[in-house]
């Protein structure tokens, strides 16, 4: 064989395996894109405009941590055939079932509100008033599921993912010390005045962004959705290993965005303030900056809610496919817009406490957090339903570790959001 | 005219909250009992949770009680 004809094969199979990735791909690489949700992009600004350059070597600790966890509901969902809510009724009974059922659905419809606000205040940057990017995000949001297909769904959202990497340009656009940004990713360093109680709650919370219930429940009922088998296992786990390189990257690249033009200079609370603050300074990234808000709010809105509508389907028994037709599970979709309008309502809501809604998401999700962790585990470790999917001794120790100090610090995590002042 | 809507709605209510409620009872038959072995690590887990969640609501009651 000449060396054109091996070129050609070799570029044959390439091809072939990319093929084979995306119609496999999709239930990792969303979950974990939308991990970088609104609340999560504020995070990261506010981390890169704190403390620069100095703990991009935590977030990228965080990969291993994101993969771990999200691979798991893969071979459950896999294996199992069912979503995480039905998981949990069916293995350890109907009290464990409605208490992650029902706090599901209400840290579901309280991140929710924080996604709108975070859309609402992206828009508002460029003037555009708050009820007209809720009623246009609803629309767009009822549109993207009435079309009746689950792959058509997960082809819209692949490119509201894309959008989310308008922080790699950014980073590109603001001229970064690379030799800082490569010390600051790979050497581990705290910032100027060692180990505070302000770096613990943001290492806190950037661990909190990384993982969050809803991302269990939604892969696992992606994964069954989408009808990913046994042998899709593998596909599955690059799927989700890709997903969570992409979301460190991208929370890496906003950190270098602030930390570049902001750190030192101006002092801010949220994303949408990092992005009026960037637009004084370089418009276009500020431009950018606000444009991948929006994006982060809109990725994880529209996940969010799927996850309530499925995990209620599968609990009473509905339809609750996105191959159904409106008519074949009208409560699926119910669900799924009496979700997305009521927490659009309250952002409108004048004098509406959203901050402390925002306080409460945080508190919340850490009651429900661990529960599913645990619940993740045991699950994992049932021979009988799992077979040779089961965890592997190594497996176990490796996600009991990661499942042990994400309870520990997202329970600081809450416990400091409720009491500033209980770590001084 | 206006009793025979508000009977309309009421019946509808009436008809959705019973469905409701005769959903919940046989999903609590469905589930009630737990099909995971119930191993010590599974005992010791669960037994753990209820005393995590328990702790996390006293604290959540005692922030609401002193911020009152």
């Amino acid at each position: 064989m000449n060396i054109w004809a091996r070129l050609f094969y070799q570029y044959r199979k390439f091809v072939k395996v990319i093929k084979l990735y995306f119609m496999i791909a999709g239930p990792g690489l969303i979950v974990m894109l939308a991990d970088n949700d609104a609340g999560g992009i504020t995070t990261y600004a506010v981390t890169g405009s704190k403390f620069g350059y100095s703990l991009l070597w935590f977030l990228l600790l965080l990969l291993p941590v994101a993969y771990f966890v999200q691979e798991m509901t893969v071979r459950l969902g896999a294996v199992t055939k069912r979503g995480h809510a039905e998981a949990i009724f069916y293995a350890f009974g109907s009290f464990w079932g409605w208490f992650s059922l029902i706090d599901l659905l209400l840290t579901d419809w309280l991140t929710l509100v924080t996604e709108f606000i975070g859309m609402t205040a992206a828009l508002s940057i460029f003037g555009i008033p708050s009820v007209i990017t809720i009623l246009v995000v609803s629309f767009v949001m009822l549109i993207m599921i009435l079309q009746g297909s689950y792959w058509t769904w997960e082809k819209i959202a692949f490119l509201f993912c894309a959008v989310n990497l308008v922080y790699i340009p950014a980073a590109f656009m603001v001229h970064p010390s690379v030799n800082q940004v490569l010390a600051g990713t790979f050497i581990p360093s705290l910032p100027k005045g060692g180990f505070t109680n302000e770096i613990f709650f943001f290492l806190m919370a950037n661990i909190g962004t990384t993982i969050a219930p809803w991302m269990i429940f939604f892969q696992q009922s992606a994964v069954v959705d989408k009808g990913i088998l046994e042998k899709d296992i593998p596909w599955g786990k690059v799927d989700t290993f890709i997903g969570s390189f992409f979301t460190v990257t991208v929370a890496i690249f906003c950190v270098i965005v602030t930390g570049t033009l902001l750190f030192g200079r101006v002092e801010i609370e949220s994303a949408a303030q990092a992005a009026i603050a960037l637009m004084h300074i370089d418009k276009n990234v500020g431009t950018l900056l606000a444009i991948g808000l929006f994006d982060a709010g809109f990725l994880g809105a529209i996940c969010i809610s799927l996850a309530s509508s499925w995990a209620f389907g599968e609990v009473f028994g509905w339809a609750h496919s996105l191959n159904n037709k409106i008519k074949e599970a009208p409560w699926f979709y119910a669900v799924y817009m009496f979700a997305l309008l009521t927490a659009g309502a309250v952002t409108l809501i004048p004098g509406a406490p959203l901050i402390l809604i925002t306080l409460f998401v945080q508190v919340i999700a850490v009651t429900l957090l661990p529960a599913a962790l645990v619940f993740l585990i045991l699950l994992l470790n049932d021979g009988e339903v799992m077979g040779k999917y089961k965890n592997t001794r190594s497996q176990n120790i490796i996600n009991i570790t990661i499942v042990a100090l994400i309870i520990i610090l997202s329970t600081l995590y809450a416990i400091s959001a409720l009491f500033p002042n209980a770590f001084m | 005219m206006r009793f025979q809507i508000f009977e309309l709605i009421s019946s509808r209510f009436n008809k959705f909250f019973e469905n409701t409620f005769r959903e919940v009872r046989e999903i609590n038959k469905k589930y009630r009992v737990p099909h995971t072995k119930t191993t010590p690590l599974v005992k010791i887990s669960l037994l753990m949770l209820r005393v995590y969640l328990f702790l996390l609501i006293a604290i959540l009651f005692y922030k609401f009680i002193t911020l009152i």
